[in-house]
């Protein structure tokens, strides 16, 4: 294939695990932002402090896990790009 | 040019140092207020002082800003640290639909509100995942500047451009919309005249100085807006749950809510059929629109060029990530205190409105009556007397919950005020507002100007224009853009959370599958990506002004019909309204009954750009396979924006 004629092995190798790594951080994107809220009904069921879980999840639980998932995502990313010799000087 | 750069590195070092300093200075100056309502200066003045000191503040840091280098101007000279672009982004993403609207949305819709909340977060997510640190490391000015690279020159471009133009166009026109809302509502200032003001103070911050004016003014403004926002809550929350820290006590709030609403209707107050519980979801939006929203706002986020651009001023692609997740964290701190603003607002309005004798209505809403945005037993609550009359009208000495009606847009400013605050809040939180919009208004101007002066007219009219020449058209164009919105926004096109949510779904058609496919697939080819474009944004574009505008066309030849409402049955008689004689009307207004309750899989046009998305994908992938496999020099170039390392792509020249 012409592709690999102009991709060294090492640059495929981060790719292949740069590609895991957003299909891995999609997953957990997907989860929070709906998965989770199709139990809604259910969850509000359970009530903690006041809050009914459902309605917590989508006021504050998925947000929480979307900012946390993007500062891991992002130190990730630097440790693979550091361990293929692609990331940029400090 | 020795000492500019090592003044510039200097004003870098010292960020931590001015901004801090800087919110002192703001924090003095609401004290300040604070000490000239005690002595009784009368709240109009206090009011003014803060609008015109605050655009003051930005107008200077504009000034100081200005400059005549290129990449300065368009990318503030790659050089804002990670954390300080994230507040910037965070202005720019907080708008006067999230400052003010949201948590009235909230209020009105319950959990259903949330598909905001949750859409206008989770797309940090696709941003940092699948493109902006990738568009970072190739270096453009504008988005259209990577689909013209990536995708075969100046037609790319050009389409690229249009989506542009039609989504920031769309969105800043409800940004000036907004500004010219808070500065009359809450300062009594003409309409017209308010929409005037915001717009010079936009462009004093843009105008001299470009992105890197942007930036240093968004960061000022996220300051303002945040402490704006947070301030009357985390009172409220200490005076009634003696915790400052509203997002915890609410829960306390709903739970009160939930038994408040069901004694309501035990007492007769108020019927099964119309409260709709706080917590209960899909009440109002079906589930299957509740989730496209969430996906047409999420995918959208990480197609708006006023967003993306925000990443190319890093210094390097691994800030740029970091960014990202700064940028969601500030914009987090006010998302996921909106609720909490919804909570307190419905239980004041539950227990202390609802129920009670007409005679002991609480004075606090008598200022928002007399502007129309509160009506109880359906006429505007202006005085006492008003209200005990129309009462008696309809025959009924107690306010029950049909009768009170409030506007959405009164939450977060009536708060300071139900909660017995000094006007002193009530003017933080109008700047808060005017800041929030403001700073929205200037990125997007700043997208719109920069496309037309960088890709129209130096890339693709006047290839050979000198840098001077080309900062002047900038210039030119941001005044004539800013015109030609104010004077948009000047003729009060309704509803600004249905208008920000076609921006985002234009923007999601256009430019998200192009984008993604550019960076992710090689093969890639500049017919797809142009079929691509064309393909799922025009459908998308359809889709809305067919529904909105031509719904009876869309009927009767495009196999429209009516959408679902939460509880099953059909908005809307499509056979009833089709034999009405005004059905085939154009151009019809919201009143017209078909008008946005018609479409395809009953998917409600917000989210239009779930119907065009998955058709720029598929075309690019069909029309990519049958046309020729990109040059091995272009694989090479999508290689290279995958590597951090190495300098970047595209190479302006200043």
């Amino acid at each position: 294939m012409a592709q690999q004629s102009t991709t060294s092995a090492n640059d495929q190798a981060h790719w292949r695990k740069t590609t895991n790594l957003m299909w891995l951080h999609l997953a957990i994107w997907f989860f929070f932002g709906y998965v989770i809220h199709i139990f809604a009904p259910q969850l509000n069921n359970i009530v903690i402090l006041g809050f009914p879980l459902g309605f917590y999840m989508a006021a504050q639980g998925s947000l929480i896990a979307f900012v946390v998932q993007l500062f891991v995502f992002a130190k990730q990313q630097d440790n693979i790009d550091r361990e293929f010799g692609v990331a940029e000087d400090d | 040019m020795a000492t500019q750069t090592s003044g510039a590195d200097d004003f870098i070092k010292n960020l931590g140092k001015i901004y801090g300093l800087y919110t002192g200075g703001f924090l003095a100056f609401v004290i300040l207020v604070a000490i000239l309502e005690q002595v009784g200066v009368p709240n109009k003045i206090l009011g003014y002082l803060f609008v015109f000191f605050t655009i003051a503040v930005y107008a200077i840091i504009g000034v100081l800003s200005r400059t005549a280098q290129v990449s300065e101007y368009y990318v503030a000279g790659r050089r804002v640290p990670a954390f300080y672009n994230g507040m910037a982004t965070g202005a720019d993403w907080m708008s006067a639909a999230s400052f003010v609207g949201m948590a009235g949305t909230l209020f009105l819709l319950g959990y259903d509100g949330l598909a905001w909340v949750l859409g206008w977060t989770g797309g940090y997510v696709l941003v940092s995942v699948l493109v902006g640190p990738y568009l970072r490391k190739f270096g453009a000015y504008t988005v259209p500047d990577f689909m013209s690279f990536r995708f075969g020159g100046n037609f790319a471009r050009f389409l690229a451009v249009i989506v542009l133009v039609c989504c920031s166009f769309t969105y800043v026109t409800a940004q000036i919309f907004g500004t010219g809302l808070i500065a009359s509502r809450f300062l009594g200032m003409n309409f017209e005249v308010a929409v005037f003001v915001g717009l010079v103070g936009i462009l004093l911050c843009s105008m001299l100085g470009g992105m890197r004016a942007v930036t240093w003014t968004q960061i000022a403004q996220y300051i303002v807006l945040i402490v704006a926002y947070l301030t009357p809550i985390v009172i409220l929350s200490t005076k009634k749950y003696g915790i400052p820290i509203p997002e915890l006590t609410y829960g306390q709030a709903i739970a009160e809510i939930t038994a408040r609403e069901q004694q309501m209707i035990q007492q007769g107050l108020a019927t099964a059929a119309n409260l709709k519980p706080h917590i209960q979801p899909w009440l109002n939006y079906t589930p299957l629109n509740f989730f496209a929203i969430i996906f047409c706002m999420m995918v959208g986020t990480a197609s708006l060029p006023h967003i993306l651009m925000r990443y190319f001023t890093t210094p390097s692609v691994r800030e740029a990530r970091q960014s990202v997740a700064w940028s969601l964290f500030f914009i987090f701190l006010l998302y996921f205190s909106a609720p909490a603003y919804a909570a307190f607002s419905k239980l004041e309005v539950y227990t202390n409105i609802i129920g009670r004798n007409v005679a002991d209505i609480r004075p606090w809403m008598f200022t928002w009556g007399e502007l129309g945005l509160i009506q109880v037993c359906g006429k505007n609550a202006a005085n006492l007397q008003a209200v005990i009359d129309a009462c008696k009208a309809v025959g009924t000495d107690v306010v029950r919950f049909q009768d009170f009606v409030i506007n959405t847009d009164v939450i977060v400013l009536s708060t300071p005020e139900i909660s017995g605050l000094p006007y002193v809040i009530s003017g933080l939180v109008a700047a808060g507002g005017l800041a929030a919009a403001l700073s929205t208004a200037d990125g997007l101007l700043l997208a719109i100007a920069n496309a037309l002066s960088h890709d129209v007219y130096y890339k693709m009219i006047d290839p050979n224009a000198p840098t001077a020449r080309r900062l002047i058209i900038a210039r030119i164009l941001l005044l004539l853009v800013a015109l030609a919105a104010a004077a948009t926004a000047a003729t009060k096109p309704a509803d600004i959370l249905a208008m920000v949510g076609w921006a985002f779904s234009l923007a999601m058609a256009g430019n998200f599958p192009a984008l993604v496919m550019g960076i992710w697939w090689k093969r890639a080819t500049t017919a797809g990506a142009i079929a691509g474009i064309i393909g799922g944004f025009g459908i998308a574009l359809f889709y809305l002004v067919c529904t909105r505008y031509f719904p009876g066309y869309g009927v009767a030849y495009f196999g429209m019909s009516a959408l679902p409402s939460p509880t099953g049955a059909p908005l809307v008689d499509v056979a009833k309204a089709m034999a009405a004689p005004n059905a085939y009307e154009t151009w019809v207004t919201l009143a017209h009954p078909l008008a946005s309750k018609v479409g395809w899989f009953g998917i409600n046009n917000i989210a239009a750009g779930l119907i065009g998305m998955p058709v720029g994908f598929l075309l690019i992938y069909v029309v990519s396979l049958m046309t020729k496999e990109p040059s091995a020099e272009m694989q090479a170039f999508v290689d290279e924006i995958r590597k951090p390392r190495g300098r970047t792509v595209l190479v302006e020249k200043d």
